[in-house]
């Protein structure tokens, strides 16, 4: 699950650092935007049959790629 | 009596606040008190207009029960799409109602202060129903959440699970000292926005800005834009300085938004509760939706088409004025153009991050983001002759 989360995340960043530091900052980086964050919550809908609504989370629960992968892992146990 | 406004708000502000001070430092619970100051206080702001306490109190009860009866339709049919629609009309409904007899007559059936910001909160809470955030309604917090005095007129826009998460949780006594002491710089720093430098801009808008020739209407846009920034963020930095006195957070308003080097940084920075709403409630949804869908072969057409729409309804939640929907879609395709750009242009790859085109990105943004504010005073549809 990881993995395909890292996959997810080095795809729409287009930078293969989400891999090597995961507790990278995705927004103060200029990684990912509001519109990413879209597509992420899409396609972890999509992968792992989990909704996750966009007011969910504050920003600052899904900002770096361990968090994000800790919030999935939460929501699959 | 004006929230925010007059000297007999804050004569009053300041000995109200005084015994939630106390509670806070005993480490009791503030919301009790807080409810009664907020009740005192719209009773002194409204007492006026009557009427108008009777719609607020109409309309409370109203989103009540709509909010309850919602949880029980939505545990029955979990996520069904057109209950879930119907739920968000009725929500709506009375801002609607309002809007369109003040658009049409001149003045509104079902008035009072703080409708349009009240709606933004009941119809959250009836979208994180249906996203299965929200599984129970406490009345008094709910009611709380809608009401709290120091947000209701003119925001910043809490969120429900955040509110109800300040308003039960526990704030130790060094907590409560440190919010205090930020609340109060908040306040002061706001009273210097509002009072100080706001009133000095309106100087400038009246004096400098009212003639017909093309520098006045420069100096009026610049001034204009200013005058704004000055008294919304000093009005909000007072609103969210008073919640953390009652040991709410509420969220900040604005972040130096005159840095921002392009418009999307802009709305992280401008009014940031109303964007940041329209961002997790409107452009977000629209987009998964689409995503999902596959309504739109090109990314990009499909996020400015999000963008046009978000923004759009942004500027029809200010009013059905014409320069309100110009001032929404003027943003909402300059969000549009900023995104086809920064994907698509190799030259800003490049150089982004070089000192000179950092300040060529700010200066235009600055530019652009006053002209807004010029669409945004009707003076840009006044000039045009489209005012009617």
């Amino acid at each position: 699950m990881e993995e395909k989360i890292l996959d997810m995340l080095e795809e729409l960043c287009g930078d293969s650092i989400v891999r090597e530091d995961t507790d990278i900052n995705l927004l103060e980086e200029d990684l990912i935007d509001s519109l990413d964050y879209t597509e992420l919550l899409v396609s972890i809908e999509e992968e792992f049959g989990i909704v996750m609504s966009p007011s969910e989370f504050t920003r600052d629960q899904m900002d770096t790629p361990a968090k994000i992968i800790a919030q999935v892992k939460a929501r699959m146990n | 009596m004006t929230l925010f406004g007059d000297f007999y708000f804050f004569i009053w502000a300041a000995l109200l606040l005084i015994p939630a001070v106390i509670l806070g430092l005993a480490e009791k619970p503030i919301k009790y008190y807080g409810a009664l100051v907020t009740a005192v206080f719209i009773y002194m702001a409204m007492s006026s207009s009557p009427q108008a306490i009777v719609n607020l109190v109409i309309y409370c009860l109203y989103q009540l029960i709509l909010v309850n009866a919602y949880i029980v339709v939505n545990r029955r049919k979990p996520r069904n799409g057109l209950l879930y629609w119907l739920f968000i009309v009725l929500s709506i409904l009375p801002l609607g109602v309002w809007k369109v007899s003040a658009f049409v007559t001149g003045h509104g059936i079902f008035a009072f202060l703080g409708l349009s910001y009240l709606t933004f909160k009941s119809v959250q809470v009836i979208i994180e129903i249906y996203d299965g955030l929200i599984e129970e309604i406490k009345p008094f917090d709910f009611l709380y959440f809608l009401t709290f005095f120091p947000c209701l007129s003119s925001g910043p826009i809490d969120r429900s699970r955040r509110f109800s998460g300040d308003l039960n949780g526990r704030l130790s006594r060094a907590e409560y000292i440190d919010l205090l002491g930020n609340g109060l710089f908040k306040i002061v720093l706001g009273m210097v926005y509002k009072f100080a430098l706001a009133a000095g801009f309106y100087q400038a808008i009246t004096w400098l800005g009212s003639g017909s020739h093309m520098i006045n209407q420069v100096i009026y846009m610049y001034s204009y834009g200013l005058y704004l920034f000055f008294d919304f963020a000093g009005y909000s930095l007072m609103a969210v300085g008073t919640s953390y006195i009652l040991g709410i957070k509420s969220p900040d308003n604005f972040n130096k938004p005159f840095i921002a080097t392009d418009m999307k940084d802009f709305w992280d920075r401008w009014h940031m509760s109303l964007s940041y709403w329209f961002r997790d409630f409107i452009f977000s949804r629209f987009m998964m939706k689409a995503i999902k869908g596959k309504w739109f072969k090109n990314k990009l057409t499909g996020a400015s088409i999000g963008f046009i729409i978000n923004m759009g309804v942004m500027g029809v939640w200010h009013g059905l004025d014409i320069y309100y929907i110009i001032y929404g879609l003027y943003h909402g395709v300059l969000l549009a153009i900023t995104e086809i750009y920064q994907k698509k242009s190799k030259f800003h790859k490049k150089h982004k991050k070089e000192r000179w085109y950092k300040f060529i990105s700010w200066g235009i943004t600055f530019n652009l983001a006053m002209f807004g504010f010029f669409i945004f005073s009707g003076r840009f549809t006044q000039l045009l002759g489209l005012n009617g």
